[in-house]
């Protein structure tokens, strides 16, 4: 626990647990850890994830040698892990902007505790996700054509093809992303600048905090462009997903042709993203010592908003079923019989109880509060939607309307390096971060621990 | 001559009652620091309004119209195909593209919008130099206030609405 801002039970503010935290505490105890380091446990979490990191750079090496056959992919499943992972990272990419954009602009004040490093979340794994397509391009070094630039073979991209909004999306999200985070990054870099002890910190927050400082002038103007880009980035996170849905959506598969899917997949952005940002936030409580800044209040809104979306992702995916049957196609619905009974069946059970029945324990108060259920809760709905993106690529693909094509996906061990690795990368990512980076924004805790009264 | 003095402040309460104090006493006040942004002290700095948002939107829909025009020259003159019988000039699913990259656009054009009218980035600055100034990111409130006539009566002004320390800042 935090020797400065020590928390208090019961809370003696609403979102902030410690009886008085002033500028200077809260400024100690987020900034003060990263200029003498977090010790052996941050070093060691960093050991823990390299070996990822270079299992992943080997099964992208091997892969760009062999070509995508050393995956359990086949003529008929065409699309698999990583297109599942695309999905999947993206979709926590899209929380993170999510939670950061609509908090502020509905005035969730409590947002301060979490944006910076949901925000910072939503970078790592975009970029993630934005290896993923290339990955799966079988002849990545062709990537680039999927921008329009003249060329010898005078070609242009097919501006109609999903895979090209796809493109335009996630290029699009990521600057955007990175943008929205650096803005709301200068003034704790100035902090940084001015707090550190260190010749070589000064110099390079100082460069990246831009000379900032602090006026009356740069505040009004920092708080016009952040939430302008907030109002700006709540539709393009939906559309960025939706985009991602209509891959799926405009096709002539069965089980592909869902004009609900682009709603659906942002819910299920926004519930695997919420999911992986409580992860995360016990992570850097734990880690950092944060527990009067993160509160168990902080848990249990997120939890409700968990709650939540897990009613919405299952009327979805009634909705889902409903259509299948209601629409009277025959293949539409042999997909829905095969979901429940089929090769993957027992895999589609394990996703409605992860991302249906287990998220409901979360009516109860305690479970809301109680991180050693809610964790579990959290790990349980990431699973669900990985189960969900990948369910939705394998069960098509293997009951087209051709029997004479159904086939089944089997596992290989590559795919689940690249299954398994990209976590490590992301962790390792995340560790970076938090060492260099104030997780928490400080100014905004200044400001509502004066609001909260506590300073 | 004009003589600039910067007045040190515990809380953001004691520097807006000291702006106020500055103001009826017949000086200037500047500029304000602060250590998180305090609502409406712009306005009592008589600042103006800023125009970022125009910016970011005539940077984004330019790059909107920009992006469709891009994909009608390429899809309806350079390289006309005929997929799956659909108009050359697909304009429903032609606005995907304008969408996503018009709102990176706006955000570009905000953020260099913000970074002109705040003079930043700034490799140095007269106010750096002030021992003490570098709590204003932390914990300390500051003001910055001008006098034309009487420097001296102004520094009693601060002093006396709770300023913890007056330095005079001198131009370079």
């Amino acid at each position: 626990m935090s020797e400065v801002l020590a928390a208090k039970a019961p809370p003696a503010h609403r979102w902030i647990s410690s009886e008085r935290a002033d500028d200077l505490a809260i400024t100690q105890a987020v900034a003060d850890p990263l200029f003498t380091g977090f010790g052996k446990r941050w070093w060691l979490a960093l050991l823990v994830t390299l070996p990822f990191v270079l299992w992943l750079f080997i099964a992208v090496v091997w892969l760009f040698y062999r070509g995508i056959g050393i995956w359990g992919v086949n003529s008929t499943i065409v699309w698999g892990v990583a297109i599942a992972n695309y999905v999947w990272w993206i979709g926590i990419g899209n929380a993170g902007t999510l939670i950061s954009a609509m908090l502020l602009l509905t005035r969730q004040r409590w947002r301060a505790s979490i944006n910076r490093f949901a925000e910072a979340m939503t970078l790592f794994a975009v970029a993630i996700a934005g290896l993923m397509p290339i990955i799966h391009l079988g002849r990545p070094l062709y990537a680039y054509w999927l921008a329009p630039y003249p060329n010898t073979m005078a070609l242009w991209p097919q501006w109609r093809s999903a895979l090209v909004w796809d493109f335009w999306a996630i290029v699009s999200y990521l600057l955007f992303s990175i943008l929205f985070w650096y803005v709301s990054l200068i003034p704790d870099l100035a902090t940084m600048r001015d707090r550190t002890p260190h010749r070589a910190g000064q110099l390079l927050y100082g460069a990246f905090a831009l000379g900032w400082r602090g006026s009356a002038r740069e505040w009004t103007r920092l708080k016009i462009l952040h939430t302008t880009m907030a109002a700006l980035g709540v539709p393009l996170v939906c559309s960025v997903h939706s985009i991602v849905g209509l891959d799926f959506a405009a096709s002539l598969m069965p089980g592909w042709q869902e004009s609900i899917f682009p709603p659906y997949f942002v819910v299920g952005a926004m519930y695997s993203g919420f999911a992986m940002v409580v992860v995360l936030a016990a992570t850097i409580r734990w880690g950092l010592s944060l527990q009067a800044i993160i509160t168990s209040r902080h848990f249990d809104v997120m939890a409700r908003i968990l709650l939540m979306a897990s009613i919405v992702m299952f009327y979805s995916y009634a909705t889902e079923w409903f259509m299948g049957w209601y629409g009277g196609e025959h293949a539409e619905r042999e997909v829905v019989r095969f979901e429940f009974t089929g090769t993957y069946a027992p895999l589609y059970w394990a996703l409605l109880a992860c991302n249906c029945l287990i998220p409901q324990l979360l009516w109860w108060p305690f479970a809301r509060r109680s991180l050693l259920m809610l964790i579990p809760i959290a790990i349980a709905i990431n699973i669900g939607m990985w189960l969900e993106r990948i369910l939705i690529v394998w069960n098509t693909l293997s009951r087209g309307y051709m029997p004479s094509l159904w086939r089944a996906f089997h596992f290989t061990f590559w795919d689940w390096s690249f299954l398994i690795a990209p976590l490590g990368l992301f962790a390792f990512l995340f560790l970076v971060f938090m060492r260099l980076v104030p997780s928490v924004s400080m100014f905004d805790m200044r400001k509502l621990a004066h609001e909260e009264a506590a300073a | 001559m004009t003589v600039k003095l910067l007045a040190e402040f515990v809380d953001g309460e004691t520097l807006r009652s000291a702006l106020v104090r500055v103001r009826s006493t017949g000086h200037a006040a500047l500029d304000a620091f602060t250590p998180y942004p305090i609502e409406g002290l712009d306005e009592r700095l008589g600042q103006e309004r800023p125009r970022i948002r125009l910016a970011m939107l005539v940077g984004g829909l330019a790059s909107a119209a920009f992006a469709y025009g891009l994909q009608w020259y390429s899809a309806v003159i350079d390289y006309p195909i005929n997929s799956g019988g659909r108009p050359l000039n697909s304009w429903q699913v032609f606005l995907l593209v304008p969408f996503e990259v018009g709102i990176f656009a706006a955000a570009l054009a905000g953020v260099l919008a913000f970074l002109w009218s705040c003079r930043l980035p700034r490799l140095h600055d007269a106010l750096f130099e002030i021992p003490g100034f570098e709590r204003a990111t932390q914990d300390r409130y500051f003001l910055l206030t001008a006098s034309e006539i009487s420097p001296n009566d102004l520094r009693a002004v601060l002093t006396g609405a709770g300023a913890v320390a007056v330095t005079e800042l001198r131009s370079p």
